[in-house]
């Protein structure tokens, strides 16, 4: 198991999750830096992700949609706020309609990505995503995620049951 | 029988809490709307800190919770706002989860089938 830390808080909306990986903090940085390394994880596998501009540059948008088993195609995109290669990135998160025009600005989450090495050798990966409202939190997690997360959820499921 | 115990000592909270027109009043307020405590102090023929220990009741009984609303704190009840954000940061887990799971088999890769 990847993860060893979670924690909540539901008066500041915030969650941060740390993983540990056996890797230096080049090779975890890679997973969000190559856009093709990006796609095998962000989305569930049902939900897979394919991220259409990707460039890890204050101010630059990345741009990605997902495709869901109905077809259906929701569209997001990332304002990158402040990279730090390869140790920090700060996005803040959101959708768009089809033209790439953000979905007002309302539902947006801000993701806070640190590496940090850990003692002996790996990293420490620690992701927060914090939310203005609980409004906003709820229309994250409404579009396009449920269903897959669901399907995602059985398949953690059944790797860990075999 | 601890988790009864624990139980009891909940529900006494709760009943204490609710022994009280006042308290009984500033929840009912707290299910329609956001107030802040001076707000609600208007109601009412107390004191503005007497107000505040009502409210330090309720949620000490986890009947109502404060939320801050830029400068000021608004008395919420509890059962709306946090559980809602409680379950939203549940299903967020699982998603992030999923994700950093994910990002380990991806790792694990490099090393068996060394592609680097």
């Amino acid at each position: 198991m990847s993860v060893t830390q979670v924690l909540k808080d539901t008066e500041k909306l915030t969650m941060t999750m740390v993983a540990e990986y056996d890797v230096t903090a080049e090779r975890a940085w890679q997973l969000w830096d190559d856009p093709r390394q990006l796609e095998r994880w962000w989305g569930p596998p049902v939900y897979p992700a394919t991220f259409v501009d990707h460039d890890l540059r204050p101010g630059a948008r990345v741009t990605y949609f997902m495709t869901g088993p109905n077809g259906d195609q929701p569209r997001g995109f990332w304002d990158v706020l402040e990279v730090e290669a390869p140790r920090r990135l700060v996005v803040q998160d959101g959708f768009a309609d089809e033209t790439w025009t953000p979905i007002d600005v309302m539902p947006s989450n801000r993701m806070v990505l640190d590496i940090a090495d850990r003692e002996g050798g790996g990293v420490v990966m620690t992701v927060t995503s914090s939310f203005p409202s609980v409004e906003a939190m709820e229309k994250l997690l409404a579009m396009g995620m449920e269903e897959g997360m669901t399907l995602a959820m059985g398949q953690i499921d059944a790797i860990l049951a075999a | 029988m601890v988790v009864d115990q624990r139980g009891d000592a909940e529900v006494d909270r709760l009943f204490h809490a609710l022994a009280d027109t006042t308290r009984r009043d500033i929840v009912r307020r707290a299910i329609t709307g956001e107030h802040s405590v001076s707000e609600l102090a208007r109601h009412y023929p107390i004191s503005l800190t007497a107000v505040q220990k009502h409210v330090g009741v309720l949620e000490e009984a986890g009947l109502v919770m404060k939320r801050r609303h830029g400068r000021e704190q608004r008395v919420v009840a509890q059962h709306d706002a946090l559980r809602r954000a409680q379950r939203l940061l549940d299903e967020l887990e699982v998603l992030w989860r999923g994700r950093l799971d994910r990002m380990g088999a991806l790792l694990d890769e490099d090393s068996a089938g060394g592609t680097t």
